[in-house]
């Protein structure tokens, strides 16, 4: 029995000097993806430091206690010949051990106090952006300048995820457009959803808010370092939610500028492309691109759906039966239903192509065409 | 007192339990009841782990190769309703069905066919919630935390099912409650003050309040969903004027009891077993009582805490900030009351205390990776990651499920007047001790590293502390198919219980005769 409790005695010991040991070596090493993230900006910097002072106080606690414990577990054994003493309390020992946790609480909450207050101050912002959040991809509303547009992931990560990922730049973490914003300013984001709840997190900026239908949240940034900072939605919201990724880009505010002004009149251009009729062929290369990027977390590449919850196009009532119940389908969605109405979200090309593209793809072979003008006149 | 405790009347010599099927379909006894409920609790424990499985294959490397996202889905909702309502929270029922009557000097429970119903409500319950998986629009995929609009106007049919299988559940704890409280206040043996009562018998007692307490506000909210899915209310629906953060508030005030449910009878096993072990009486047996009141009332107050990135006003950021700290200081106590009783004990090592002792670590660190989440701003990031994904796990598998393999190993002899195999269980211990920190441990750096929770695929500088966590799942897994063995070895074929199973054991159920007789303390025993 004694040689074999001691032997149990220091598994038991290296079990629990094992744990507190990786904490200390992961702030030792604290490369990014063992801690978290000092961010970029001044919020993320202050979270990340009482983070990092929990974390020594909680390892100093749990050095203690479990120090205790070990000796204890070590010394007052039986096969040591160990008597056990027969003491069952202690009151001065027991509020000694209320009132220093109680007190080192308070030391932890002023900190926090702080930080809080400061995260919640959205005002004096130099600009406003709305967030909104869809099944499965955010929608970037730009308050004070006539521009709008949605961020999806990207086609090189959807591509290959059900493939072989490894060797995909920035997988599950990039998107089709960034949102972009200036160096130095505070940004001001609305952020809102449009079906479920889902969350915006860009862990560089330090915080995350729940995008809520029917509630508009609050949320800043100011970010001096012009770079690329990525993120992910972190409320589940449904089939893919994991994959409707966040990309921040930040510019300096001339290079802004000069984004904006080149967005603006790529989305003049778009609209405007709808005034001439467009040939077969152009509308299901069109239908295609904009198919992939829109349709296909629900309805699939291969147009086959995900029976009963998204329906497949591939023979579809709907696809498959008059043009006029195809187009209002797509434009106003299906209320109370993931189908959105995608009139708000694509012009009237994208909308014609895609919905010639389903009528055409996927073994439908319908023949028939619908041209940007027909979709003008059914807004 | 042990001469009455073993003193069997006459006319109950011969009353055995009624034979073949009937025995459990009809049972009223505490001791049938209670093994009903451990077997039950023990299939769905593999339920749940099977789903859990499947979980830590498909995360195993980037990529989708096993599953498709929406089962992904299923699989971890399925995994959370099934080990919180089907596993952990019928174990202890299990455990209170036996043990607090044997603890007590009762007969029996209270009310023994009511708790019969209770009983039998809960695979009813289960089967509707697991049938799901094979009706139309397949079992539910919103999360065990069900967030309105996702499980209302988004989810399938089947979430009515999910509703009504909750509804039994919460019938079912409800009637396992006040059974509980009744056996507790009116059948204790003369002489048993409440603050002579053993540690587990009080931290169920309070376990049943919180349980009174907030299953019918889970009944509530899923009303008000079922409601709002088939009768046009707009509760949680914000476009018809109703609130979807309304869900999260009901929810909530449920779910943080809830949690404590599931961990409270955790700390009165441990709190039963290391002064057997360390030889030497619980340290501060009344601050340990006033502590689990305190962490129970506490647990009302504090639900804000789980919605920190909502967007609460900030002085409701605030005073849930500070409400969710003050928890830590009853937890303090309990855990240095537990290393004080150790200290300068005279300690063996058998598998119950290996448990115990591992439980007061891990779930030790569980508990600070609590309060560093209570901090509302560090919340900000650390909020829906595998960080809380690592936290909650910590006291829920090393903690409330170690505590019940502790539990079973330290009163099992007593329930089948058989020992189990000591050695098998040292082994089942130290597999189960090490596989659960390669599992979980490596969840903070992931979630730390920005790793959400509940994706079924992950940007690839995730990839290697996943493959290490599925390796430790399974394993983790596979030890717990161990238990079985040992438990039903010792069914079969253990040695008999010697009169003295453990031999700092103190407590009436360590006077009643061995093997146990079908009706236990049918004469009152005397505790002075
Ligand atoms: C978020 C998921 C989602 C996305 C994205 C989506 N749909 Fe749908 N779609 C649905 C659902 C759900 C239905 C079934 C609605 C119902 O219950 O009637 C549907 C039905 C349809 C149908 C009818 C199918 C048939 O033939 O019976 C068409 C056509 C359609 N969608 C077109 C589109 C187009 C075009 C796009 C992209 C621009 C798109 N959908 C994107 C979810 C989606
Ligand atoms: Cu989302």
């Amino acid at each position: 029995m004694s040689a074999n409790g001691n032997r149990m005695a220091r598994r038991l010991a290296w079990l629990g000097a094992l744990v507190p040991a990786l904490f200390v070596s992961q702030v030792a090493n604290a490369a990014w993806d063992l801690n978290l993230t000092q961010g970029v900006t001044e919020t993320s910097q202050t979270v990340f430091d009482i983070h990092m002072t929990l974390l020594w106080i909680c390892v100093v606690i749990g050095v203690g206690v479990f120090g205790v414990m070990i000796y204890s577990i070590f010394t007052h054994r039986k096969s040591k010949g160990a008597v056990a003493a027969q003491f069952h309390e202690s009151t001065t020992i027991e509020i000694i051990w209320t009132v220093i946790p109680t007190l080192l609480l308070v030391v932890m909450a002023i900190p926090s106090t702080v930080a809080l207050i400061d995260l919640e101050d959205n005002s004096a912002s130099d600009m406003s952006i709305q967030v909104v959040g869809y099944q499965w991809k955010w929608q970037y509303k730009y308050l004070d300048e006539e521009l709008d547009f949605f961020s999806n992931l990207a086609a090189s990560s959807r591509d290959q995820i059900n493939s072989d990922p490894t060797g995909v730049d920035n997988y599950l973490l990039e998107v089709d457009n960034r949102l972009v914003i200036p160096a130095g300013k505070k940004v001001r984001f609305l952020i809102t959803a449009n079906d479920v709840i889902h969350s915006w997190w860009v862990p560089d900026f330090g915080w995350k808010q729940d995008a809520i239908p029917g509630f508009i949240n609050e949320a800043w940034t100011r970010v001096e370092e012009p770079g690329i900072y990525r993120g992910q939605c972190t409320e589940l919201c449904g089939i893919d939610h994991g994959f409707m990724p966040i990309v921040v880009e930040v510019k300096p505010q001339a290079e802004y500028d000069a984004w904006v002004a080149e967005q603006k009149s790529a989305l003049k251009a778009a609209a405007a492309s709808g005034d001439r009729e467009w040939a077969m062929a152009e509308l299901m290369e069109k239908g295609e691109e904009v198919y992939m990027r829109v349709c296909v977390a629900c309805h699939q590449a291969n147009g086959q759906g995900i029976p009963p919850a998204f329906p497949a196009i591939a023979g579809g009532a709907i696809s498959t039966g008059p043009i006029k119940g195809h187009l209002d389908q797509a434009m106003n969605g299906v209320p109370g239903t993931a189908m959105q109405a995608f009139a708000a979200q694509l012009n009237d090309v994208e909308l014609a192509a895609v919905v010639t593209y389903q009528r055409n793809a996927f073994g439908n072979e319908m023949g028939d065409m619908v041209q940007p003008a027909d979709v003008k006149a059914a807004r | 007192m042990s001469t009455t405790a073993t003193a069997v009347e006459g006319e109950h010599h011969h009353h055995g339990p009624a034979k073949g099927i009937g025995r459990w379909l009809f049972a009223t006894n505490h001791k049938d009841i209670g093994t009903m409920y451990l077997w039950t609790a023990l299939a769905m424990f593999f339920l749940g782990g099977a789903f859990a499985m499947v979980i830590r294959m498909e995360l195993f490397q980037p990529g989708l190769q096993l599953v498709n996202p929406d089962w992904f889905n299923r699989m971890f909702t399925m995994h959370g309703l099934v080990m919180v309502f089907g596993a952990i929270m019928p174990a202890w029922v299990g455990f209170a069905n036996w043990q607090i009557p044997l603890m007590i000097g009762a007969p029996d429970m209270a009310m023994p066919r009511m708790n019969l119903l209770s009983y039998w409500l809960l695979p009813v319950a289960l089967l509707v919630l697991v049938s799901t998986f094979f009706m139309e629009g397949n079992a539910p995929a919103f999360g065990w935390t069900f967030y309105a609009p996702l499980s209302t106007t988004f989810a399938p049919d089947t979430a009515d099912f999910f509703i009504f299988g909750v509804h039994l559940l919460g019938i079912s704890s409800i009637m396992g409650a006040i059974n509980v409280i009744a056996t507790i206040v009116n059948l204790r043996a003369p002489g048993m003050t409440l603050m002579k009562m053993p540690m587990f018998v009080w931290t169920w007692l309070i376990t049943a309040f919180l349980l009174i307490a907030v299953m019918p506000v889970l009944a509530g909210v899923v009303t008000m969903m079922l409601t709002d899915r088939n009768f046009g209310t707009a509760f949680f629906d914000a476009s018809g004027g109703g609130d979807p953060l309304m869900f999260q508030h009901i929810f909530w005030f449920f779910g943080h009891p809830e949690v404590y449910i599931m961990i409270l009878p955790s700390f009165g096993v441990v709190s039963q077993i290391l002064p057997t072990f360390a030889r030497k009486p619980l340290f501060g047996y009344a601050s340990m009582v006033y502590a689990t009141g305190a962490i129970a009332f506490l647990s009302f107050i504090v639900w804000g805490h789980h919605m920190f990135a909502t967007g609460l006003p900030l002085a409701g950021e605030l005073y849930f900030m500070y409400a969710t700290m003050l928890i830590a200081v009853p937890t303090g106590v309990k855990i240095f009351n537990w290393a004080a009783t150790m200290w300068r004990g005279s300690m063996t090592f058998e598998a119950p205390m290996l448990f115990s002792i591992a439980f007061v670590f891990l779930f030790t660190i569980g508990g600070l990776t609590g309060l560093m989440m209570a901090m509302g701003p560090a919340d900000m990031q650390y909020h829906s990651t595998y960080f809380i994904v690592a936290h909650f796990h910590y006291t829920l598998v090393p903690g409330a499920v170690f505590a019940l393999m502790a539990g079973t190993y330290y009163w099992l002899p007593i329930w089948c007047g058989r020992m189990y195999d000591e050695k098998l269980a040292k082994i089942h211990f130290w597999l189960s001790a090490i596989s659960v920190n390669v599992l979980f441990f490596p969840q903070h750096f992931v979630g730390l590293a920005g790793m959400p929770r509940r994706v079924p695929d992950y940007p690839l500088q995730f990839a290697d502390f996943n493959m290490i966590i599925s390796i430790g799942g399974f394993v983790y897994g596979l030890s717990q198919l161990m238990f079985v063995y040992i438990v039903v070895k010792a069914i079969r074929s253990g040695k008999p219980t010697p009169d003295q199973v453990w031999e700092g054991a103190k407590g009436l159920e360590w006077e009643l005769p061995n093997p146990l007789p079908f009706h236990t303390h049918t004469t009152p025993p005397r505790v002075d």
